[in-house]
């Protein structure tokens, strides 16, 4: 089985859609939208193959041979370039524990947003094109384990989501669409210059004995692989790694994104179609967690152990701002935004723990928001489709029109308050459990703990406000739930349930590669202590 | 009988509720009558529950029955060790009696609800409700560890959020439920941070453990101070769930929910799991942390007693009286009185549940109407309402013969030896003033209820008595709160097969210097002799305990006699003007009636805070740091713009500059270029001239 290459199909499917797309006439309304629905939900079943030949006891991270559906080859290689010698750039895919969560939830976001893409009602071609080719950029993310092409698709993702915000977004779609576009590049420009100075600073021994600069990540994390004299290696007293260190997480940071790089993400979320909005917040928050996960904390390691203090700040900074900030919005969409910077910070917390629990319960975190905050835009989008208006003091009362859908809604809010037995609350658990066994950041965590009590008061509030209360006269006449958004909520519920039930079926998928990772982490503490310069 | 099929039948009392909350809530109104299905439910959860609650209590006094599986399993963790979660069951005496509980005071209100709330539009989803309430305190009771407690700790919490605002139309009742949740969240956000602080140090949150690590020596953080911190963490989530001060403030608003809600959870089970909480933590609890939980008991004990007095509404009396009783089993629990803190839980449970329901009675008589001072004279419309009514009455203010003269009595009896033996008498002195004051406001509302004259003619002639379904649960309630369920002797609860076989105090494994001087066992020798029980205090104690009874009996008859004989001077006899007296303690009065303005406190200064605080961040992040990134652009933009101009009139005004000189110069020669031929050959030979001159030197 070992043979198909699914990471290339998974991630390369959406683009094959878009061609599809593309040939079909436009008036076709319905074979536009199916294409995108099916083209998805193929994604879904490859996921979910993916995931029953997945092998638990492998760790990944730091060790290539541990990686799982590898696919790799050179791809680029130029043979003599005059000052660089060989070019040389590989083609490889592969995933551990930390992709695989993040895959499966890319697959089932991308599958639920296409559904929710129904709704759109002009420029149909476009959108599908757009939304397919954003899907392959998403998915080549977290299969990519050679930088250069890390950096392809994390590129190829922002182009379609420019458009999509833009042309398909809301009455300031322009603005959102250009801040989002120009914030997120200028963090990638960060990135590429690290990737650069990586690439110019470590050497991969070939088959036949040469050395060459080398793009692998994996390669990367090896300090062995690094020369004497490169400007990031280790091995040179007059390195630039604190630097580079800073500069990358910036650039992921934007993504996460981590105050005081958040501003663009509710304008964003505002501006979006509901269907991006969902894209956004379950799926494009996560790769800045992601990059930071993969890129940073390995490749890093001894500059992550001494800015935990400041990893972990900043994640307690992001749950608390965010909670207040979100719970003085007037916009339904924008509180739910600003919810996201709140639950993402939970994330950076338990990163910030460099401990089993910890890093296993912000991989959990991230999966969990990517279903929970997908809910929630669903909801917004499902009353916004209707009503045409997303006040949180225009409303009232819908509990009495649409109860189904608040039966829904109270589902959703309850689980971002992270309510037991629902999936946010054992990662939640899982983060202050890691975070508060790391010394270094105990009160930092101490503190966060406040965010629980502020996420359950906005968002009580908001239930209060939008669903409690006299029904508001003027949306008498709003219907309960359809048969399509059902079909988009009851996978989210079901899933958030499972999982809060019995957590140990995303735990268990992770739990070695987070295993490898932290002792990785704690063992090359010592390598880097003993370099003298 | 091995009792091996305990665990078995436990788990269906567990999870039998939750089938019930999904089916009924599920098929609702598509199914008629489908809240059947729960009514079928608890019954079936409240005969399993007796046959294991007397099994385990008649043939299995002394074991205890543990299960568990594990639930999450990280596995060897690097820097961690070995961790793993488990989930699992416990049942010991405690267990049991509180299981018997919550089933029972759990049917008797679905059947009291299948009348009380006919005809309202979600009758099936009220149902629902009231099983995902009771699966979750099932599951509090049940567990044998403090994460799986703290779990089913916030799903009472929704459950209680859920039937709070049942009726959501009104504002003031989804104020109420939001008000309830989030109080409990401060005070859970405490035990969250003491169960942290326990994960840290033991690795494990499973409580026999904890508790062996402790009597192994192995404390947090190698202090005993931080095992005192510990406690006390822990004990806020019981601030929190049993509405004790400062986080009391919800409990009264909560009234707003449907009134055999109020029963069932805010008066009998849910609230009284904080005081399950303490009892179950109370091994591990070191004297300082003992003392905070009987100050913070005391004061709740006090502070709601006074405000009961003058509150009007006949619910929120009842309402004030919970917090004060809740208050009175957390104090005697602090000052060391295990048993009769837990057996005042039990019996409290009963009348108090009665009471709810009696004032459901009432208020279901009456329209709607909660205002005790519009009522008056039910007596003869409502007989058996009254009746019963008078008994929890009489249990509630400690009269012999009745349960709650047993436990209060050794409530205060406990304070009073407490006071004997560290000094420290503020507790007794609490104690018996609270006893009066509660002997005087409930035969306050049972007289303006009840006696005199109908303020409300019209309401009272309309007013019969409660159908079957209602009633029925009254009198059983009524009949569950005399003596004789408990002892046969109805002076001397230790006589009784609850106390001496059921309820023991469980053995402290704090570190010894770190109790209560009097729970160090003295004489080790004569514990070893009696094995079966379990060695928390020490003779001294006991010893006090014996002298403190006789007098503690004496005092609170005395004073519940006082309390209800100036009830009946105030309101049935008016020897005394309510109203003269009102005007002359003013102040006092006023305070009372606004609650100690707690409420307006609280919203000044927290609530206010917050929204102020979260405002200016709001604005904070609009204009400063969304300010920056679009600064940022602007400034991009004029740098841009200020390039342009340079490029326009510098860059491209240089090339212009040269072409224009070009041009210049283009102009100059031009003047020359005439085409006339004459002009060329006068410029040539004229040329010509000046280079010869230059060359040949002529």
């Amino acid at each position: 089985m070992q043979q198909v290459p699914f990471l290339s199909l998974i991630t390369f499917l959406p683009l094959f859609g878009m061609i599809i797309i593309l040939l079909l006439p436009k008036s076709n309304e319905k074979a536009i939208k199916s294409v995108s629905i099916i083209i998805t939900g193929i994604q879904v079943v490859l996921a979910g193959m993916i995931w029953s030949m997945y092998n638990y006891s492998l760790g990944g991270i730091n060790n290539q041979a541990t990686y799982q559906f590898v696919e790799k080859f050179r791809w680029i290689e130029i043979a003599t370039v005059s000052w660089l010698g060989t070019i040389k750039v590989d083609y490889f895919m592969g995933i551990d524990g930390l992709s695989a969560p993040l895959l499966f939830l890319t697959a089932l976001i991308s599958f639920i947003a296409a559904i929710s893409s129904w709704k759109i009602d002009h420029s149909l071609k476009g959108y599908h094109a757009m939304y397919l080719l954003l899907v392959t950029g998403m998915v080549g993310v977290f299969v990519s384990l050679d930088l250069f092409l890390f950096y392809i698709f994390w590129e190829l993702m922002l182009l379609p989501m420019y458009f999509l915000i833009g042309i398909w977004g809301g009455p300031r779609k322009e603005y959102a669409a250009i801040k989002f576009f120009i914030y997120t590049l200028f963090g990638s420009v960060f990135l590429l210059l690290v990737m650069i100075g990586l690439y110019l600073s470590a050497t991969e021994t070939l088959a036949n004995g040469t050395k060459v600069f080398t793009f692998n990540m994996i390669a990367l994390m090896d300090p062995q692989n690094y020369t004497q004299t490169g400007i990031l290696s280790p091995l040179n007293p007059n390195n630039l790694r604190f630097v580079a260190y800073i500069a990358m997480f910036v650039g992921f940071a934007i993504k996460i994104p981590m105050f005081p790089f958040h501003t663009w993400l509710p304008d964003a979320h505002v501006e979006a179609p509901t269907a991006i909005s969902v894209i956004l917040a379950g799926v494009l928050l996560k790769m800045g967690t992601y990059g930071i996960l993969r890129l940073n904390f390995p490749i890093f390691p001894e500059i992550t152990q001494q800015l935990v203090w400041w990893i972990a700040l900043f994640g307690a900074i992001n749950i608390i701002y965010g909670a207040l900030c979100a719970m003085a919005q007037k916009d339904f969409k924008k509180l739910i935004a600003y919810s996201s910077v709140s639950h993402m910070g939970f994330v950076m917390l338990g990163m910030a723990s460099l401990n089993t629990a910890g890093i296993s319960g912000a991989v959990f975190q991230m999966f969990n928001h990517g279903t929970i905050t997908a809910m929630l835009f669903l909801i917004v989008g499902v009353i916004y489709d209707r009503a045409h208006t997303r006040g949180l003091d225009d409303f009232g009362g819908l509990a009495v029109q649409m109860p189904i859908y608040t039966g829904f809604v109270s589902f959703a809010f309850f689980a971002a308050i992270g309510l037991p037995g629902l999936s946010g609350f054992i990662s939640e658990a899982f983060v202050f459990l890691g975070a508060f066994s790391n010394v270094q950041i105990r009160v930092i965590t101490v503190v966060s703990t406040l965010g629980i009590l502020l996420g359950a008061g906005y968002m009580l509030w908001t239930l209060q406000r939008v669903y409690l209360g006299k029904l508001n006269e003027k949306w008498n006449k709003l219907p309960d739930l359809d048969f399509r958004e059902y079909a988009m909520l009851v996978p989210l519920a079901v899933i958030i349930l499972i999982l809060g039930v019995y957590p140990s079926f995303m735990l268990d998928l992770m739990n070695s590669s987070v295993n490898t990772m932290v002792t990785f982490m704690a063992k090359s503490q010592t390598f880097f202590s003993s370099i003298q310069f | 009988m091995n009792g091996s099929n305990l665990i078995t039948l436990s788990l269906f009392i567990l999870f039998a509720p939750l089938v019930g909350f999904w089916f009924t809530l599920i098929l609702g109104k598509k199914v008629e009558k489908s809240y059947l299905i729960e009514i079928v439910i608890s019954t079936l959860v409240l005969l399993t529950t007796i046959y294991v609650t007397f099994t385990k209590l008649f043939y299995f006094p002394d074991t205890k029955f543990v299960s568990e599986f594990t639930w999450i399993n990280l596995g060897e963790m690097p820097l961690l060790g070995k961790v793993t979660v488990e989930l699992g069951m416990m049942i010991d005496n405690i267990t049991a009696l509180m299981l018997f509980v919550v089933a029972l005071i759990s049917s008797l209100v679905h059947y009291y609800s299948i009348e009380y709330m006919k005809g309202d539009k979600r009758y099936n989803r009220y149902f629902a409700f009231l099983g995902i309430f009771t699966f979750s305190m099932m599951g509090i009771v049940l567990t044998h560890n403090i994460l799986m407690m703290y779990i089913f700790w916030e799903l009472v919490g929704l459950s209680s959020y859920l039937l709070i605002g049942f009726w959501f139309e009104k504002d003031s009742a989804s104020d109420a439920s939001k008000k309830a949740f989030l109080v409990n969240r401060i005070g859970d956000l405490g035990m969250f941070a003491g169960i942290l602080l326990i994960f840290v140090n033991y690795h494990t949150f499973t409580f026999d453990k904890i508790f062996m690590a402790i009597g192994n020596g192995v404390l947090p953080f190698n202090s005993e101070f931080w095992l005192t911190i510990v406690g006390i963490l822990l004990f806020c989530g019981a601030i929190g769930k049993s509405a004790q001060f400062p986080l009391h403030v919800w409990l009264p608003d909560a009234m707003e929910g449907p009134t055999p809600v109020s029963a069932l959870i805010h008066a009998a089970t849910m609230v009284a799991a904080g005081v399950y909480l303490v009892a179950r933590i109370f091994p591990m609890m070191t004297g300082d942390a003992l003392l905070f939980v009987a100050v913070i008991g005391a004061l709740s004990a006090f502070i709601p007693a006074t405000i009961a007095l003058t509150q009007t509404d006949i619910k929120k009396v009842l309402a004030y009286s919970t917090i004060s009783q809740l208050g009175y089993m957390i104090m005697a629990l602090g000052v060391g009185s295990f048993a009769f803190g837990f057996f005042h839980l039990v019996t409290h449970a009963f009348f108090k549940a009665g009471l709810f329901l009696g004032a459901g009675s009432v208020i279901h008589a009456m329209h709607h109407e909660q205002d005790i001072m519009k009522m008056g004279g039910l007596r003869k419309k409502l007989p058996v309402t009254y009746y019963t009514f008078l008994i929890f009455c009489l249990a509630i203010s400690g009269v012999p013969l009745t349960s709650g003269f047993l436990t209060k009595d050794g409530i205060l009896a406990g304070t009073f030896a407490f006071g004997l033996l560290t000094g420290n008498s503020i507790f007794a002195i609490t104690g018996f003033f609270v006893a009066m004051l509660t002997a005087f406001y409930m035969f306050r509302i049972l007289i303006l209820t009840f006696h005199g004259k109908p303020q409300d003619e019209h309401k009272y002639e309309h007013a019969h008595e409660s159908p079957f379904l209602m009633i029925a649960p009254l009198v059983l309630l009524a009949i569950l709160s005399i003596f004789i369920f408990y002892t046969a002797n109805p002076f001397n609860a230790d006589s009784g097969w609850v106390l001496s076989n059921w309820i023991k105090t469980p053995a402290s494994v704090v570190p010894e210097h770190a109790r209560y001087s009097f729970m160090v066992p003295e004489k080790m020798q004569e514990a070893a002799v009696k094995t079966t029980e379990h060695i928390t205090h020490s003779e001294v104690y006991t010893e006090a305990l014996h002298h403190a009874h006789i007098p503690a009996v004496l005092l609170s008859l005395v004073l519940a006699g006082l309390g209800i004989l100036l009830a009946f001077a105030f309101y049935q006899w008016k020897k005394i003007d309510v109203d003269a007296l009102t005007l002359k303690v003013k102040p006092l009065y006023t305070f009372s009636l606004n609650k100690w303005y707690f409420d307006e406190f609280y919203h000044k200064t927290f609530v206010s805070g917050l929204l102020g605080i979260s405002n200016i961040l709001a604005w904070f992040d609009n204009y400063v740091v969304d300010g920056i990134v679009n600064g940022a652009a602007s400034v991009t933009r004029m740098l841009s713009r200020f390039s342009g101009v340079f490029d326009n009139y510098v860059v491209d005004g240089a090339v212009n500059l040269t072409a224009t000189f070009s041009g210049l110069i283009g102009l100059a020669f031009r003047k020359l270029q005439t085409g006339k031929v004459q002009a060329y050959v006068v410029l040539v030979v004229f040329s010509l001239v000046l280079l010869l001159l230059f060359f040949v030197k002529i």
